[in-house]
């Protein structure tokens, strides 16, 4: 059962041949027996879940027809809030935070039955390609126990992939879905900037953050898109665009569709094997009919650099807030109101964490602004300005989503810009503000590879519609790892 | 512009960071191959570009002024490391 899709275990819901409770036991089951090893839990409320199953049980007991998630078990990354649970953001800062509201994506998914069964591990306050970064354990990836599942949603890629839970939500500020999804072998979403809100969602780049899915396969992730996207009076940054009903999208024609192949994203960087992987990818969509054009996007080379002087720079005012007075770790030992600031955020954040305030701190600093934060706004209007123009020549663009497959754990920990290369061609996308999604292209020895398609602002529709036509012409979806 | 350890000394300041001689020299050099990297920034030509602080245009998004439930002292208080009386409990602050 565990194998199973969203689409599949709502119909056997709905057929009645599974009970709510069931599903839910036989997740909680799956992951006392795996999780030990797989790592991909912080915590667990199977208690909360088991609740919800019941309602959803009693539902469909009296006959009601209810929506397509209820009742079907999904994780949260830790960094979004759930009323009454804990949210650590896989830090010592936030250990035993206990959440005092709903953030908006878990108030619409109870509001739609979803058994939520516990939080997903990942990067220390998102910060992270591998989830290395977790102050609290290391997240295995399901077709590899040796490898990254990526990051820094890890957890929650890991936990879809090895069949714990059906679904599950991450963030991506600059790639933290769309890599783990293509590490793990699932499709995974990240919609336009403004589409989900990201009420009860802890910050770490403000103008970059997204919450999206994880699943089995596209049809899934637009039934959790129908869920998640619209507007949000509690986010001020959410957007005020109709929601289309995404499902309506999957209809396997994409004779004619403009795809656009920035030579860019296929140049040297692209290892022979990923290369090669893509290439077939693409004969694929050219067999389904669509156009392939040749793009240029030459201001993607300099995304990454705009990025790190972005996301660390509002991470860097984001994570002001912990202070240790009003909530998260307080040091035992201080001499004064400003040592308890020093001494607590010294012991609460991790390396990675600190060393992104610091070169926050230090773009922010007088004398550093306008030659680094300001010159990254700048150079992201012209990435925006490229983004739009390749958009009026086509539909949807695609390229590789990472550059390797999963790695080895310690592999890219000594050096923090090998480690922030394995989102380079994901992080134009969260520049741009642009929808992006990360699906199953194939294997390489073994492990995972997906293709990314990055579409016009709030394109989700088309976005879904290239890759479940993709997705549907190819197997790759159907492998499950063995763990 | 190279980073020196009077910088990092400097910056970890301002952001409430304490950090001893060893890990303040391996700051300055995982900043400074990161600003490296980031130099490359200046091969962009933005003369007259306006900065973009957002990925689209936004704008105040404002709402009637009507009062709205929202947290409770008790629910505010729920995470506080030390409290008192209803109220978050410092250190003296003011000599």
């Amino acid at each position: 059962m565990h194998r199973k899709t969203i689409h599949e275990i709502r119909d056997l819901l709905r057929k009645k041949e599974v009970t709510a409770v069931e599903v839910t036991e036989n997740s909680l089951k799956r992951i006392n027996e795996i999780d030990d090893k797989l790592g991909a839990f912080v915590s667990i409320e199977a208690d909360k879940a088991l609740e919800a199953a019941r309602e959803v049980d009693k539902k469909l007991q009296a006959g009601e027809t209810l929506p397509d998630l209820a009742g079907i078990p999904m994780a949260l990354k830790d960094n979004m809030c759930m009323k009454g649970t804990i949210s650590t953001c896989s830090s010592r800062m936030m250990e035993g935070f206990l959440s005092p509201y709903d953030a908006t994506v878990v108030e619409r998914l109870k509001a739609n039955g979803a058994v939520i069964v516990g939080k997903a591990n990942m990067d220390e306050f998102a910060m992270g390609s591998s989830t290395e970064t977790s102050a609290f354990k290391l997240t295995k990836n399901p077709y590899d126990l040796e490898r990254v599942p990526g990051g820094s949603s890890g957890g929650s890629a890991a936990s879809v992939a090895a069949g714990e839970v059906y679904y599950s939500l991450g963030s991506d500020t600059g790639g933290s879905i769309r890599q783990p999804a293509s590490l793990c072998g699932l499709v995974g979403f990240k919609p336009t900037y403004g589409r989900v809100s990201r009420y009860g969602l802890v910050a770490f780049a403000s103008s970059l953050d997204q919450i999206g899915p994880f699943t089995k396969d596209v049809e899934d992730c637009a039934i959790v898109m129908n869920t998640l996207a619209g507007h949000d009076p509690m986010d001020s940054t959410s957007a005020k665009v109709e929601v289309p009903d995404y499902t309506k999208f999957l209809t396997k024609d994409i004779r004619g569709m403009r795809i656009g192949m920035p030579k860019e994203y296929f140049g040297e960087g692209v290892p022979e094997d990923m290369r090669k992987c893509m290439m077939e990818a693409i004969d694929v969509l050219k067999s389904l009919g669509a156009e392939i054009k040749e793009i240029s996007l030459p201001l993607s080379e300099y995304a990454l650099a705009v990025y790190y002087i972005l996301a660390s720079s509002e991470a860097s005012s984001n994570l002001a807030r912990f202070d240790g007075i009003r909530y998260g770790y307080r040091a035992k030992e201080f001499t004064d109101a400003i040592d308890i600031y020093v001494k607590s955020r010294t012991e609460g954040f991790g390396d990675e964490v600190k060393r992104r305030i610091m070169l926050g701190t230090y773009a922010l600093s007088a004398g550093y602004y306008d030659a680094y934060y300001k010159k990254a706004l700048r150079v992201r209007t012209r990435i925006i300005n490229e983004y739009k123009e390749a958009f009026k020549e086509v539909d949807v663009i695609v390229s590789p989503t990472s550059p390797s497959v999963a790695f080895k754990f310690g592999e890219k920990t000594a050096n923090p810009l090998e480690m922030y290369l394995s989102d380079i061609y994901t992080v134009p996308v969260n520049i741009a503000g642009v929808p992006g999604v990360s699906v199953p292209a194939g294997f390489i020895k073994g492990l995972p590879a997906g293709l990314q398609f990055i579409g016009n602002y709030f394109e989700e529709g088309t976005l879904l519609k290239v890759a479940h036509a993709f997705e549907q012409a190819t197997d790759h979806h159907k492998v499950r790892p063995t763990i | 512009m190279a980073v020196t350890i009077k910088d990092v000394e400097y910056v970890a300041k301002l952001a409430r960071l304490e950090f001893n001689e060893q890990q303040m020299q391996k700051f300055t050099q995982d900043l400074n191959g990161i600003l490296g990297y980031v130099e490359k920034l200046s091969e962009v030509d933005t003369e007259g570009v306006e900065i973009s602080i957002h990925p689209f245009p936004m704008f105040n998004a404002l709402r009637e002024d009507i009062v709205r439930p929202s947290l409770d002292r008790e629910e505010a208080l729920l995470n506080a490391p030390e409290k008192e009386d209803n109220l978050f409990k410092v250190p003296k602050v003011i000599e």
